[in-house]
């Protein structure tokens, strides 16, 4: 069996790939040195520093807001979305289109937004970056919650309208409870990836409300400094752990 | 759906038709009708660029696709309830934050950073090399975007071949190698091609990387298209531009379904 243990190997070397730098970045956050390349001893010194800087915590605060409303509307629109291409379309194109923000390259998306909303004279600020968002957060919401509609009997809908509840019972009693596990890791997903988004918040936002990529952004471009290593270990942890949270919803609703 | 054509389909329709427009002399859009943005974007600076996006990206989707085949197929050969756990440490770090994956790269590579204190320390080289700000890192930083992209559909076609062909073909006298690239490789095609698109796509387009690891010495189509937007203010020659990058996207896409299908067909 050595070309299993090739095999290992490959994968062993391509997850030291992926984490390697993740994980240099975390450790040098504790560094206490203020040159970010000379380790001299352990400190948790730039993380106090971090939650006294005015611009992370309004670019926090901005990207909560964001993230909260674009994980609300794109679950809400992306889960009816779902129920529309799965049961009531048989066109391919259509199940496309619904899907498609999910592929289309971000900046092409984020310069169409960007032209949309300056040909209506939209202001740009927080609703425009929670509008598109929620564009391609509901494809992905979508894609989830299909894959869970396929699975539920119909007959269930069905049994629930002949004993009588009105198709807006049903909606709400049998239906939404079946795709509960979906809709949850939808909304953790959407949350996720709207706030990490960077490149179409770039386009559609106004200049009077970075949201945290933003600010991380203008601090990456002065070079590597103690602090973004540790707003950037901040961050990567509570993505990491929503995913988790998600990935483990989504394997409940397959088992159920 | 109406809310899926209006945010989608309208803002590439009014991409396509600034495309036809004039640039105004403060940057806005002079509504009269001109081509004058196509011949502009065919002249070699800008044909240029667009093939250097496409050299730079296809190096990315091929190192992506030596790497992340070999890596999908481990996947398929561990214990079922290893896969997952393996899918998800590969998958983890593309739902983290971009901009941090790509900084980390900064880290690594930079005159002070850690390779070359490593390379110093133990004496291979005696002056730091210049790693960031060359091309080689922006494709290094690609890769490291993307890769988990190219092995999830290629697991996806692996896991879904019946182990007993590669059985019957290495008991019909086929070698192990033999029964991988007669068997398994042509099984795999679809997958693949769409761990292709999905690299290559989104490398394209990207402007980040050139930027944070190119150090604007490296300038691809993603840098130019949003210069033309944010700087220049230069919007139809800018969708001129998008429109092409979409095109060839589409194309290409249109490619992979051709080849999936001419390939499905003959099985």
């Amino acid at each position: 069996m050595t070309g299993v243990g090739k095999l290992g190997w490959v994968l062993a070397a391509v997850c030291f790939f992926l984490y390697a730098p993740i994980a240099i970045v975390i450790v040098m956050s504790f560094n206490a040195s203020k040159i970010p390349f000379q380790w001299t001893g352990f400190s948790t010194r730039w993380y106090s520093e971090l939650f006294a800087n005015a611009s992370v915590l309004e670019g926090l605060r901005n990207s909560l807001i964001v993230g909260v409303s674009t994980m609300i509307l794109s679950v809400v629109l992306g889960v009816l979305l779902a129920i529309g291409i799965t049961r009531h379309s048989t066109s391919s194109a259509v199940q496309a289109l619904a899907l498609a923000p999910a592929i289309i390259p971000d900046l092409a998306l984020a310069i169409g937004l960007l032209a949309l909303f300056s040909a209506i004279s939209f202001p740009l600020g927080l609703t425009t970056v929670i509008l598109s968002h929620t564009i391609f957060c509901m494809a992905f919401v979508a894609a989830i919650a299909r894959g869970r509609i396929l699975q539920i009997d119909p007959a269930l809908e069905e049994a629930a309208l002949d004993l009588g509840d009105t198709p807006r019972g049903v909606f709400f009693r049998v239906t939404v409870p079946s795709l509960m596990p979906a809709i949850i890791a939808g909304a953790l997903l959407a949350f996720t990836l709207s706030f990490d988004e960077f490149v179409i918040t770039f386009f559609t936002n106004g200049p009077s409300t970075p949201t945290l990529p933003i600010v991380i952004y203008s601090m990456v471009r002065f070079g590597v400094t103690p602090e973004i290593n540790a707003l950037a270990s901040l961050v990567l942890l509570f993505s990491v752990a929503i995913v988790l949270i998600s990935q483990r919803s989504v394997k409940l609703s397959q088992s159920i | 759906m109406g809310y899926v054509i209006a945010f989608m389909v309208l803002p590439i329709a009014i991409i396509a038709t600034y495309s036809f427009f004039q640039r105004g002399q403060y940057g806005g859009i002079v509504y009269s009708l001109t081509l004058d943005n196509f011949a502009r974007a065919l002249d070699s600076l800008y044909v240029g660029i667009l093939g250097t996006s496409v050299a730079l990206s296809s190096t990315v989707t091929l190192l992506a696709l030596l790497i992340g085949f070999p890596t999908a197929l481990a996947i398929t050969k561990l214990q079922p309830q290893h896969q997952n756990i393996a899918l998800v440490l590969v998958i983890l770090p593309f739902w983290t934050n971009f901009l941090i994956r790509t900084y980390a790269w900064i880290v690594l590579l930079s005159s002070e950073g850690l390779l070359n204190q490593g390379l110093l320390g133990l004496g291979i080289i005696s002056d730091p090399l210049a790693l960031l700000y060359t091309p080689g890192a922006v494709v290094m930083g690609l890769l490291y975007a993307y890769l988990p992209l190219m092995v999830l559909p290629i697991y996806a076609a692996l896991s879904r071949i019946d182990p007993s062909l590669r059985e019957a073909a290495i008991d019909l006298g086929a070698s192990r190698f033999t029964a991988l690239r007669q068997v398994v490789f042509p099984l795999a095609i679809p997958g693949t091609l769409v761990g292709c698109v999905f690299v290559f796509v989104p490398s394209v387009g990207n402007f980040i990387v050139p930027e944070l690891l190119g150090g604007g010495k490296t300038v691809m189509v993603g840098n130019l298209i949003r210069d033309q937007f944010l700087k220049a203010r230069d919007w139809p020659f800018g969708s001129v531009l998008a429109m092409a990058m979409v095109v060839m996207l589409v194309l290409l896409f249109a490619l992979q379904a051709r080849i999936t299908k001419r390939v499905l067909g003959q099985g």
